[in-house]
């Protein structure tokens, strides 16, 4: 089958490409672009580690084809750092609250929470967990995730008022 | 897991969907939201040599009030239901039922047409679009025509629709003012489909049910209207055995199948169960 022109901008970096229309975004991040923050864990839209933001959505990228996400705006972990290199308030709650063990679920947890903030600044610790339902940690039991989520949660809240 | 290989288009309006379907014939299948086909396609359980994408087509993502019914495009997604304050003010069953579906990344992306569309007895909106009495309207190379939910489904994956045509929106009678609604939905986990749902809308006119409607998702092939289970509570006090009586109507009306949810009869005691629940949280929020 013949390949298909695609643009999208990834972590702020236009990017253009040809590919099968088979390609899912997934492979397409992680095998075109070399970003492999997004991991592929269950590959049936269940577990959640290739979680990715997509115009202001979070998606799992195994579900999603390359060619669907033409003109979109992406952000992976990559991209989830501070402009100056430190790490943002989810990153630095993931490390002060023990977030993570082994590690492979975080880059997908750390979207799907950055997106969740984004559309609940204070979420309480029900919300948290029915937020981050479709992202699934084998190690943790996620009680420390909550926690990190809930840090980044206090952090971001206590800088913007900060700036008012 | 990589899908079979395929030619991708992506038309920008719905008669050139239908242009394509009629040309393909049964190697197109379209798009939408993409979470029930692409898992089947990784399978390679569907195979389309022709994917017809219908992320750019113009109109179809909308929700609107349109006289005495509430039209929803078929590519609204679950999350789109659930932030949608029309659809909280008139018809907020919609937001309960989107929310126990799948999760939040799969409802970012997962259509209300997919949904009743696709024909899979798991999903869970075509049971509560039988309990409201909406009609889906298709549009083909003949035109439009409007179905009614209630006569859409025929077995599994199988419904009225034909190859050729494609689910544009769905039309929704606005329920009555201060209706009592809930849908009830028992499973192992979050994301899981229902071992047995059940979706319940009634009116009250002072101590006495006016009207109701259930309906039961996943025991049987396709969605279940159970209207002798609505009838059982019209003209009584919803009390206790109204509800009994309705409960049994609605698990003589289950037909599950056995599978790792479990064997017939837990499903079936399950779909009464439900229908229980749901009449009881129905009640409480009727306004008399």
């Amino acid at each position: 089958m013949s390949k298909i022109a695609v643009k999208m901008t990834v972590n702020g970096q236009a990017v253009e490409a040809a590919v099968e229309p088979r390609v899912l975004l997934i492979h397409f991040l992680r095998e075109n672009l070399g970003l492999t923050g997004p991991h592929v864990g269950c590959e049936t839209s269940h577990c959640g580690a290739c979680t990715v933001d997509l115009d202001g959505r979070s998606v799992k990228s195994c579900t999603v084809f390359a060619v669907q996400a033409e003109g979109a705006n992406i952000t992976t972990v990559e991209g989830m750092a501070n402009a100056d290199g430190t790490l943002s308030a989810l990153q630095e709650g993931f490390m002060q609250e023990h977030g993570l063990q082994c590690g492979y679920c975080t880059p997908g947890m750390i979207m799907r929470a950055h997106r969740l903030l984004q559309e609940n600044s204070n979420p309480s610790d029900d919300e948290i967990r029915m937020g981050l339902s479709g992202n699934l940690c084998r190690c943790t039991g996620y009680q420390n995730i909550v926690k990190a989520v809930r840090y980044a949660a206090d952090k971001m809240n206590g800088q913007r008022e900060a700036a008012e | 897991m990589i899908p079979g290989a395929f030619e991708y288009h992506r038309p920008g309006s719905v008669d050139e969907v239908v242009a394509l379907l009629t040309k393909h014939g049964d190697e197109g299948r379209v798009v939408a939201g993409g979470h029930s086909l692409i898992p089947m396609m990784k399978l390679r359980l569907a195979v389309p040599t022709h994917l017809i994408d219908l992320g750019s087509v113009a109109d179809l993502k909308n929700i609107k009030a349109a006289g005495s019914a509430i039209e929803i495009g078929a590519m609204t997604t679950q999350h789109d239901l659930i932030a949608s304050d029309l659809l909280a003010e008139a018809c907020p069953i919609l937001r309960e039922v989107a929310l126990t579906i799948a999760d939040p990344q799969v409802r970012y992306c997962g259509t209300v047409g997919g949904n009743v569309a696709n024909g899979d007895p798991g999903n869970d909106m075509p049971a509560v679009m039988q309990c409201l009495d909406a009609s889906f309207v298709l549009k083909g190379p003949g035109g439009k025509r409007q179905v009614a939910a209630r006569e859409f489904y025929e077995a599994a994956y199988f419904t009225a629709r034909k190859d050729d045509e494609i689910l544009t929106s769905i039309s929704i009678p606005t329920p009555a003012f201060g209706h009592g609604y809930a849908y009830e939905k028992l499973k192992r986990k979050v994301g899981d489909y229902a071992i047995a749902a059940a979706a319940v809308v009634l009116t009250m006119d002072g101590g006495t049910c006016k009207s109701a409607a259930v309906a039961l998702t996943n025991v049987g092939d396709t969605p279940i209207y159970a209207e002798a289970a609505g009838q059982a509570l019209v003209g009584t006090a919803v009390d206790e055995a109204a509800i009994a009586k309705a409960s049994a109507a609605a698990k003589a009306a289950a037909k599950p199948a056995a599978d790792m949810r479990g064997p017939q009869e837990y499903k079936s005691h399950a779909a009464g169960v439900m229908v229980g629940r749901a009449i009881k949280r129905a009640l409480a929020r009727a306004k008399r």
